[in-house]
């Protein structure tokens, strides 16, 4: 045991990278196998008899067996789980309960919608959060108009606490219905990304925009910025030069977390505008018991998720690879 | 923010038990106060006074619009919306606590057992946590709830599923800081048991940051669980909630807005009151009563003080500093009165504490927040401070002054290049195009005896050496060719050989730019050594300022002497105690009157006490604060101070014994 962690310790110092890779590999491969096993668990230990649901209470029993043996829940569970994996390697999810379609499709056909939605969403996040938490750290440090403080604290804070679906359904009401400036519902062309994108971005702003503050202002109290500051340097360059950059890792370490809540936020939100995406589809299927579809809604989203937070970390070791590779 | 924020927030400061008073006194207390209360009102009444309102069916009533009838109109039976939307408040709020409850008792065991078990079975349930974390809460719930079957109970405990990582990995991390102490070590050493462990050591320590997380993932629940009963994943019919109050009401969004928007304003609502209830907790601490300001004159009036003097690059007189802290005000700077000619090296010399620091700072117009400064005058360049506008000191000071700090190690910005942190100051004051500001940087490492010529610039900070550091400094401070450089304990965290280089490197500038140097150091033998003059610091205030030359032999101040007296030399009997000042350095927030020395002070006089003695002239370039100053000794004063140190042990006294004054009588006994 000792030999061994000595020996991972010395590549860990010579090969810094590709230890850390290897360990986040690790890491997601064992995170997508625990999504993989879930998603098979999970129509076979629904309480009561998930097909029989799907089709009605109605359905003649021999087609309830059929169906049952159609996706070969009437064998062993090992066996059934063998044939899951096997068919997923091959990108086959199955077929919905109710409409008898294959699944894959639905994704295939779903998924960028929802991907999109989320990207777009997440840039807005950073487009507002960054110079805005920058600002009002540099109008507020040092404990600079208290009242500036205040209003931002209780700003970011209610912000923070409006739910996105509440959201989504209140700028329906407002800006869609009543004022009629945009669509309603659905994918329409870009004005129709107007709504979705703001009630999903709407509260990740306020949290990013108080973590950007609270990072700056650690950066603009250390004694590099002072030793900047004895330069007077015009104001603009003093923050764009020896603030950005070093507060910019943090912030986006933090921001990095909140893009994977995006996508899971993104169901709420897609059923409030019916917008042709995963998380419409999968509230559509809990409506209609249809679990192969929510199944494999689980499985794609989880995925996506683990994949992002994947990426997010090398990125963020690309960007700072002191810090985290030594870190990790 | 639904499912990041259903994880509770990261571990924030631990603060005072609840909150003190002037949380809930300002505005955002009030607000939450009062917020928790509008919905503590339906929440406990409701289901009394609307329910039978709110389920009883009107079939001629059906889908109406708002009307004075029903405010909020009816649904698909003619039922009250308004009235069931106030008796859906306790079927919201409830699950939504008792959720909480279940996923923080669950997450709180198994992060605290993370505390108490031995290592591997820490490091497994580690990792299961991060395992667990990495998916979003409000996709956990859905998948749990989905699996539990569609109900109010299913969802309530996939939503306690889904927190239940957050309140882990929170828990662990603040038991991880329990841990570690002494009083745990002490109960493992005593052999409790592991229960009593985490119950009677570790929870007690952790439950406040704990209550907090709880509150705000409470908040954060009651969205989930809104969000679920939205899905059809929670509350059934005929049960409700908002959640299905909002989903219901969405379905007839296009004709009728209101029956889909008032329940969503009631779980934004409810949601930001357990936000703000969080937010006025956590601040609690934060918000403990903020500094006062001190009422100080902004500037005391100039006094009739000495002339403008032709060669002076800098004049100060009569400069104070405070810094206000929560409960008091401190003054480390008490009235510093000094001036540098031209080329003139000056040593400022004091013990830690004594406001050598914050007076460059006050000069160089760099004080940290909060701290304020006062002068009677403040003349750099000749320009008085209080009279120029803030752009034209700006640009005085820019040119004309430049700063190198104590530690090379965090001066420098770790993400730029040394060339960019080199020229940018010239390239903004003096306009100098980038080739030829890379120029100049060049020139001044080579003033400065640093090799790698351009490889150096493109080179970051932590690829150098401190020593390096410090050179980089100072070339990049004689670029700008300023007329004083502020050199605040610049050899400090060096060793002794770079010491050296570095003080020859900052004598060989003052001498080729007749640029003026004051130089802050608590060591005095080092200022002897390299300075002109020495202005010696103490409580705030300069008590002495002699050419350095006579510093070993002409000090008369009583502090100056025994500090002089404290540096050991060659000579000096290892086998005796270095000698020290009895004492501590004066309390900064103290305001009586009279000497800071005169409590340390072996010649103290009645008056010492009582009235403060200002710096006046004692003799050419001499001036002294102190109401009886020592007689100049002989030459050699320090060997004799030695000799009647060693000559006072050998006659049995102690240490302390030892002042000044039998070191004086001495002397005056052999003229």
């Amino acid at each position: 045991m000792t030999t061994v962690s000595a020996r991972l310790g010395a590549l860990a110092r010579r090969h810094p990278w590709a230890v850390f890779c290897g360990r986040r590999a690790v890491r997601l491969t064992v995170s997508l196998f625990v999504v993989v096993t879930a998603s098979f668990a999970m129509i076979r230990l629904v309480p009561g008899d998930p097909v029989r649901a799907a089709l009605g209470v109605d359905a003649p029993p021999d087609l309830v067996a059929a169906k049952r043996h159609e996706l070969g829940l009437d064998r062993g569970l090992p066996d059934q789980y063998r044939q899951y994996l096997r068919h997923l390697t091959h990108g086959d999810l199955g077929v919905s309960l109710v409409t008898g379609e294959p699944v894959a499709d639905l994704i295939r056909a779903r998924l960028p919608a929802t991907l999109l939605l989320a990207v777009l969403a997440f840039v807005c996040v950073l487009a507002v959060a960054l110079p805005g938490g920058l600002l009002a750290a540099v109008w507020t440090r040092g404990g600079r108009r208290p009242r500036v403080e205040l209003a931002f604290t209780a700003t970011t804070s209610v912000m923070a606490g409006v739910p996105d679906f509440v959201l989504a359904a209140g700028l329906t009401a407002q800006l869609a219905v009543a004022l009629r400036l945009f669509p309603v519902a659905g994918d329409l062309g870009p004005r129709s990304y107007v709504l979705p994108v703001l009630a999903l971005a709407f509260a990740p702003t306020a949290v990013l925009l108080r973590i950007v503050r609270v990072e700056t202002l650690k950066v603009l109290a250390s004694d590099h910025v002072r030793a900047a500051r004895a330069k007077r340097l015009p104001a603009v360059p003093l923050h764009l030069r020896h603030v950005v950059p070093n507060t910019l890792t943090a912030s986006l370490t933090l921001a990095g977390n909140l893009l994977p809540a995006l996508i899971a936020g993104t169901v709420l939100v897609e059923k409030v505008f019916a917008w042709p995406g995963i998380g419409s589809a999968m509230a559509q299927s809990v409506a209609a018991q249809d679990h192969a579809v929510v199944e494999a809604s689980v499985l794609v989203l989880g995925s996506a998720v683990l994949v992002v937070n994947f990426l997010v970390d090398l990125a963020l070791a690309l960007l700072d690879p002191r810090s985290v590779i030594r870190k990790a | 923010m639904v499912p990041s924020s259903l994880r509770p927030a990261a571990p924030r400061a631990a603060g005072r038990s609840g909150a003190s008073r002037s949380g809930w006194a300002s505005p955002l207390g009030a607000t939450t106060l009062v917020m928790l209360g509008t919905l503590a009102v339906p929440a406990v009444a409701g289901a009394v006074l609307w329910r039978t309102a709110a389920d009883r069916p009107d079939p001629s009533a059906v889908l109406r619009g708002p009307t004075a009838e029903h405010l909020l109109g009816t649904d698909r039976l003619g039922r009250d919306l308004l009235a069931r939307l106030l008796a859906a408040t306790w079927p919201s709020l409830l699950p939504a606590v008792a959720a909480t409850l279940l996923g923080a008792a669950a997450g709180i065991t198994l992060g605290a057992l993370t505390a108490v078990v031995g290592g591997r079975a820490r490091r497994l349930l580690g990792a299961l946590i991060n395992l667990l974390l990495a998916f979003p809460a409000l996709l956990v719930a859905m998948f749990f709830a989905a699996l539990f079957g569609a109900g109010a109970d299913g969802a309530v405990c996939a939503l306690a599923v889904a927190c239940a990582p957050g309140f882990a990995r929170i828990t662990q991390t603040l038991a991880a800081t329990v841990a570690g102490t002494d009083f745990m070590a002490a109960a493992r050493v005593l052999g409790l048991r592991r229960h009593r462990l985490l119950l009677r050591h570790v929870l007690p320590h952790i439950a406040e940051p704990l209550v907090l997380n709880t509150t705000v993932a409470a908040g954060s629940a009651l969205v989930a669980l809104s969000g679920l009963s939205f899905l059809g994943l929670g509350a059934q019919p005929p049960s409700y909630d908002w959640g299905l109050l909002l989903s219901q009401g969405l379905d007839r969004i296009y004709t009728e807005p209101l029956p889909a928007v008032a329940p969503g304003i009631a779980i934004a609502f409810a949601a930001v009151a357990f936000q703000l209830l969080g937010e006025v907790l956590a601040g609690a601490a934060a918000r403990r009563a903020r500094p006062r300001q001190p009422e100080e004159p902004t500037a005391h009036p100039a006094r009739a003080g000495r002339p403008a003097a032709a060669d002076h690059v800098l004049e100060v007189e009569d400069l104070r500093v405070v810094l206000p802290a929560t409960d008091r005000v401190v003054r480390p700077v008490r009235g510093v009165t000094l001036a540098l000619r031209r080329g003139e090296m000056v040593g400022l010399v004091g013990e830690s504490g004594s406001g050598k620091s914050l007076t460059a700072l006050a000069i160089a117009d760099l004080l940290p927040d909060g701290a304020r400064a006062t002068w009677g005058t403040h003349r750099f360049l000749g320009a008085d401070a209080g009279s120029s506008s803030r752009g034209e000191r700006r640009r005085r000071l820019a040119t004309g002054m430049a700063m190198i700090f104590q530690n090379p190690a965090s001066a420098f910005n770790p993400s730029l290049r040394i060339g960019t942190q080199m020229t940018e100051a010239v390239r903004a004051h003096h306009g100098t195009p980038r080739a030829q500001a890379v120029e100049q940087a060049l020139a001044a490492l080579q003033r400065v005896a640093l090799p790698g010529g351009r490889r150096l610039l493109r080179s970051r900070p932590f690829q150098l050496s401190g020593g390096q550091r410090q050179r980089v400094a100072i070339a990049a401070a004689s670029m700008m060719r300023p007329a004083l450089i502020v050199a605040d304990e610049p050899t400090t965290a060096l060793d002794v050989t770079v010491q050296r280089q570095i003080m020859d490197l900052l004598r060989r500038i003052r001498r080729d730019d007749a640029t003026a140097i004051l130089f802050i150091s608590h060591d005095i033998a080092l200022v002897a050594d390299a300075c002109d003059r020495v202005l010696v610091m103490y409580g705030g205030t300069i008590v002495e300022n002699l050419p350095a030359r006579e510093l070993a032999a002409g000090a008369r101040h009583p502090y100056t002497r025994m500090l002089v007296a404290s540096v050991p030399d060659l000579a000096a009997d290892r086998d005796r105690p270095l000698r020290t000042i009895e004492g501590g350095p004066p309390d900064p927030c103290a305001t009586a009157p009279g000497c800071p020395f005169h409590d340390r002070c072996p010649h103290r006089l009645d008056r010492c006490a009582v009235e403060s003695p200002v710096l006046s002239p004692l003799g050419p370039e001499h001036e002294v604060a102190c109401w009886g100053p020592l007689p100049p000794a002989p030459f050699r004063g320090q060997r004799v101070t030695e000799a009647a140190a060693t000559e006072a042990a050998e006659t049995g006294m102690t240490e302390t014994d030892v002042t000044e004054t039998d070191v004086v009588e001495k002397e005056e006994a052999e003229k």
